[in-house]
């Protein structure tokens, strides 16, 4: 059976039984999918990227509830650390998982994704999810659509800070089976509402795997949003994780993305700035070993004035790996007074490692500030010269050198359990160089 | 705002001034495109029967290929079967000397400034003036041929050189290479040939003038400079044509090849008519300009101008193949009113310590849009690559856009690669500053801007670096208040 034909055998099989709220949205998706297909390197988005000879083989696509053997041992393994007081929340194979998380903040709703869409949020969700649809353009972001069943929603309150973060865990269990799981979710930050979210990915098993994830987040007035993504999954998955942030009030973002792992990794990061004085900070540091493959996207529209965005993306690429960086800023014609600022700087540590950098503005108003910068070379030999003449053996002063760089980064993660973590993950890889 | 609005009359009131339509009567090929067009152009260029199945193996190459949609610009399809492909001067016989050439067409090239007389007599530039696809004359050839050196029109290198160009042409642009490349292949009607032997320092700039003049064509010229080992070639290229109300496709192929320790200069002032002011007519100019630096120490250097036609599709691009060779690119384009530019570079980087260079200044006025897109490919093989590049961007209006597409593929760990770009308007500051100082605001712009085109325009020739300075404030005058 060819990818097609099962997916849309699957798609009529999960229907819309329960009429929720979603089966408008997800019907149009899987007719976009139809259309367009898993996209290819012809694709200018994928240009660097391919993706399609991973939907070469049959995966199984999970029905709405949680079915695995995932065992709280299982679990334990994978937790990220100073979890005792956060916030869990569990995906398996992209199901929401009410029995594994918990919710410890009462600043904190959490619901399945349906039930939210058909209770009393119907009308906002309906409103919010998909809004940027990008999914009518993009294949892969119309696939999980069209396949949105089991997500979340999670909405933090008005005016609340949320003192502890919220983990996600998207856990993909390809034991015995090829599994395709893709996890959905819809995060209201509201008004005066304060929530920081870290994100991780595991996998078990050693059957293939592939994530095709979806995060929406919404922010309204003088809401506040640190989001952490942390990709050190084990090598065989592939991931397409896409995390769309839209400011519809004057609010604040700060994110840092970190991916160590995984054989084929593609983020997405798309930022939409609709109300003035809004702000956006993004960090990105990724350090792909062997034949991994990491592409970052990232989009910041300008749609409205006075906004500032910045934006730091630093890799190391190790081994055969190859590293790939798309930046876009797109400032519409009212957006006048943007500042923002993006730069990417590469070290190629291998012969046989390549970047394909592409840092992209597109600019229609005269008032801006707008400008990028974008490095590639190797390891600095007089810093290594330095450290080598002052009695450093090289193996540590490369090390050293990395970790300076990688630190930029690492420093913008701010609860300290998780740049613990971070760190120490990057000083282990940085020992076996 | 009451200078804005005087600017914005001014602008109004400047014109192309370029736009004149000479009346030469003209042999041209019937309307379309088919295998006869393409059999009827080398027919009546005399060629010889291994350039038609040339030309023929790029038509039939081209019917099977699909117009490229990728580039950020917008224009109605192009029925390609409303095109003259060939519109040649009818003269009597073939000139001999300058005296002989139609003196009508001789009043055009005065007008355009570049009087082949005077251009003999006192600047020391030899001119190949192409009008409507077919070289007019060459001026200079008998001291260059001295040195050993060939500038001569296409369809000449042809006949009398065809060994040189059988070698060569194609050989940087394949006819395969894009869909206007394959289309120039099959019809190009003439342009110019320069061969620069070994050791030998070209003593002038040799400069080629385009024009388009009859309706309803199409100008595809071709150009081929050679530098043997050692050369050193200036080479100059302007563009100019009639205003019409439709638009006019101009799709050229430039190729340009250097051997050990050669260099090859090649600088374009491109002033095609740019259309209305509300954006009907002007010239598509689409065109494919590649070097390759064959040699080892070699260099190849573009610089270019770009003020005029309607659209704007082209990256002179150098593949730096020889080791230790050099590509340079400079680029001031300028869009104003609807012009569209989508214009840049390629570097590829393939023999051990090369090094490139990019400089690319876009100013956008008006509801124009100005892209950079650009490439720079450093190969597996390339070791100790070096890239520098640079793209700022003006925005003069708040309707216009200017975009930036680097395009960094590194695949050697020991390249360095560095690129910067910077899009913003005029600083109040600056103008706040020279106002201070007795300079009215439209003078002061003009003084910004030309320090903003600069490091550009220092790289051009003297002959062309006056004229493109004008160029640059007609094009822009009164777009800033």
């Amino acid at each position: 059976m060819d990818t097609l034909t099962y997916f849309k055998k699957r798609f009529e099989q999960l229907g819309n039984a329960n009429g929720n709220g979603l089966s408008a949205i997800r019907r149009n998706a899987f007719d976009a999918f139809s259309k367009m297909g898993v996209p290819t390197s012809r694709h200018e988005e994928w240009k660097y990227t391919r993706i399609s000879s991973l939907f070469n083989k049959e995966y199984e696509i999970p029905g709405e509830t949680v079915e695995s053997g995932i065992s709280p041992a299982d679990l334990d393994g994978i937790r990220l650390p100073g979890y005792g007081e956060a916030n869990e929340l569990f995906f398996v194979n992209g199901i929401y998982s009410p029995e594994l998380s918990v919710v410890r903040s009462p600043e904190l709703q959490v619901q399945n994704l349906e039930k939210a869409a058909a209770g009393e949020h119907a009308a906002w969700i309906k409103a919010q999810l998909g809004h940027s649809a990008t999914y009518l353009k993009d294949g892969i972001n119309a696939l999980n659509t069209a396949f949105a069943h089991g997500g979340a929603f999670l909405k933090v309150k008005k005016g609340s800070i949320t003192e502890h973060p919220v983990y996600i865990y998207n856990i993909t269990d390809a034991r015995g089976r090829n599994m395709l799981s893709q996890p959905r979710s819809l995060i209201h930050v509201t008004e005066n509402a304060q929530v920081s979210i870290v994100e991780t990915y595991a996998s078990f098993g050693k059957e293939e795997s592939f994530s095709n994830q979806v995060m929406e987040v919404v922010m309204e007035r003088d809401a506040m949003l640190e989001y952490y993504k942390i990709q050190n999954d084990e090598s065989r998955t592939g991931q397409v994780s896409t995390t769309h942030i839209r400011q519809s009030g004057k609010s604040h973002v700060h994110a840092v993305t970190v991916t160590l792992g995984g054989k084929m990794v593609r983020n997405n990061l798309n930022i939409v700035m609709e109300e003035q004085h809004s702000e956006a900070h993004m960090y990105g540091f990724y350090f792909p070993e062997g034949d991994a493959h990491v592409d970052n996207h990232t989009i910041v529209d300008n749609v409205a004035p006075n906004c500032y965005s910045n934006e730091l993306y630093k890799g190391v690429m190790k081994e055969n790996s190859t590293g790939v960086f798309n930046g876009k800023i797109f400032v519409r014609q009212q957006a006048q007074k943007t500042n923002a600022y993006q730069s990417n700087k590469n070290i190629l540590l291998s012969p046989d490692a390549t970047i394909n950098t592409k840092p992209q503005l597109e600019i229609f108003a005269d008032d801006v500030k707008c400008s990028h910068g974008c490095t590639v070379g190797k390891l600095d030999e007089e810093g290594l010269f330095y450290l080598r003449s002052r009695g450093v053996p090289e193996s540590i002063a490369r090390s050293l050198l990395l970790h300076g760089f990688a630190l930029d980064v690492l420093e913008q993660i701010r609860p300290e359990h998780i740049r613990t973590y971070v760190d120490r993950l990057i000083s282990e890889r940085l020992e076996l160089l | 705002m009451s200078n804005e609005l005087s600017t914005i009359e001014q602008h109004v009131l400047s014109d192309y001034k370029y736009g004149f339509v000479t009346n030469i009567e003209a042999d041209e090929a019937p309307r379309g495109l088919s295998e006869d067009t393409v059999r009827f152009i080398s027919a009546k260029k005399n060629e010889p029967e291994w350039m038609l199945e040339w030309r023929l193996k790029a038509y039939r190459h081209w019917c099977n290929m699909t117009i490229p949609h990728w580039a950020n610009i917008k224009y109605p399809p192009i029925d390609f079967q409303d095109i003259i492909y060939y519109s040649a001067p009818k003269q009597k016989v073939t000139p001999k000397s300058l005296d002989e050439i139609d003196p009508e067409l001789r009043r055009t090239f005065e007008k355009l400034g570049i009087s082949l007389e005077e251009q003999k007599r006192l600047s020391g530039v030899a001119v190949d003036a192409v009008i409507d696809s077919v070289s007019i004359g060459t001026t200079f050839k008998a001291q260059l041929a001295e040195l050993g050196i060939i500038f001569c029109s296409m369809s000449e290198a042809i006949r009398e050189h065809p060994e040189l160009v059988r070698k060569y042409i194609g050989s940087v642009v394949p006819i395969t290479d894009n869909y206007f490349a394959a289309l120039n292949s099959a019809v190009f009607s003439d342009g110019s040939f320069c061969y620069i032997p070994k050791g030998v320092r070209c003593p002038m700039e040799l400069s080629t003038y385009f024009r388009i003049n009859a309706e309803n064509t199409g100008q595809f010229e071709r150009t081929l400079i050679v530098a043997e080992e050692g050369s050193y070639v200036s080479y100059l290229e302007g563009c100019t044509a009639p205003m019409r109300d439709e638009n006019q496709l101009h799709a050229a192929v430039v190729e340009l090849i250097t051997m050990d320790h050669a260099e090859i200069k090649y600088s374009t002032v491109q002033n095609w008519y740019p259309g209305d002011k509300q954006g009907n007519g002007g010239i598509y100019n689409f065109v494919t300009k590649r070097g390759i630096c064959k040699g080892n120490h070699s260099k190849i250097s573009w610089t270019q101008v770009e003020t005029g036609s309607a659209i704007t599709w082209k990256y002179p691009s150098v593949i730096l193949k020889g080791d230790h060779s050099t590509g340079e690119f400079y680029s001031v384009a300028v869009t104003n009113n609807h012009q569209q530019a989508d214009t840049g570079t390629k570097m590829m980087h393939l023999g051990k310590n090369t090094r490139s260079r990019i400089v690319s200044k876009g100013i956008s006025a008006g509801v124009s849009n100005n892209s950079y897109r650009g490439l720079v490919h450093i190969g597996k093989n390339a070791a100790d690559a070096r890239n520098f590049s640079q793209c700022d961007s003006l925005l003069l209006g708040d309707k216009c856009g200017a975009h930036t597409f680097p395009y960094i593929e590194v695949k050697n760990n020991t390249a360095v690669v560095e690129h910067e770009a910077t899009t913003s308007k005029i600083g109040e500051d600056q103008i706040f500053y020279c106002n201070q100082r007795g300079i009215d605001t439209e003078t002061a712009v003009a003084l910004i801007i030309n320090g903003f085109a600069k490091e550009v325009m220092n790289q051009l020739p003297m002959e062309f670096a006056v004229e493109a300075q004008k160029l640059l404030a007609i094009s822009l005058e009164g777009s800033v208040g």
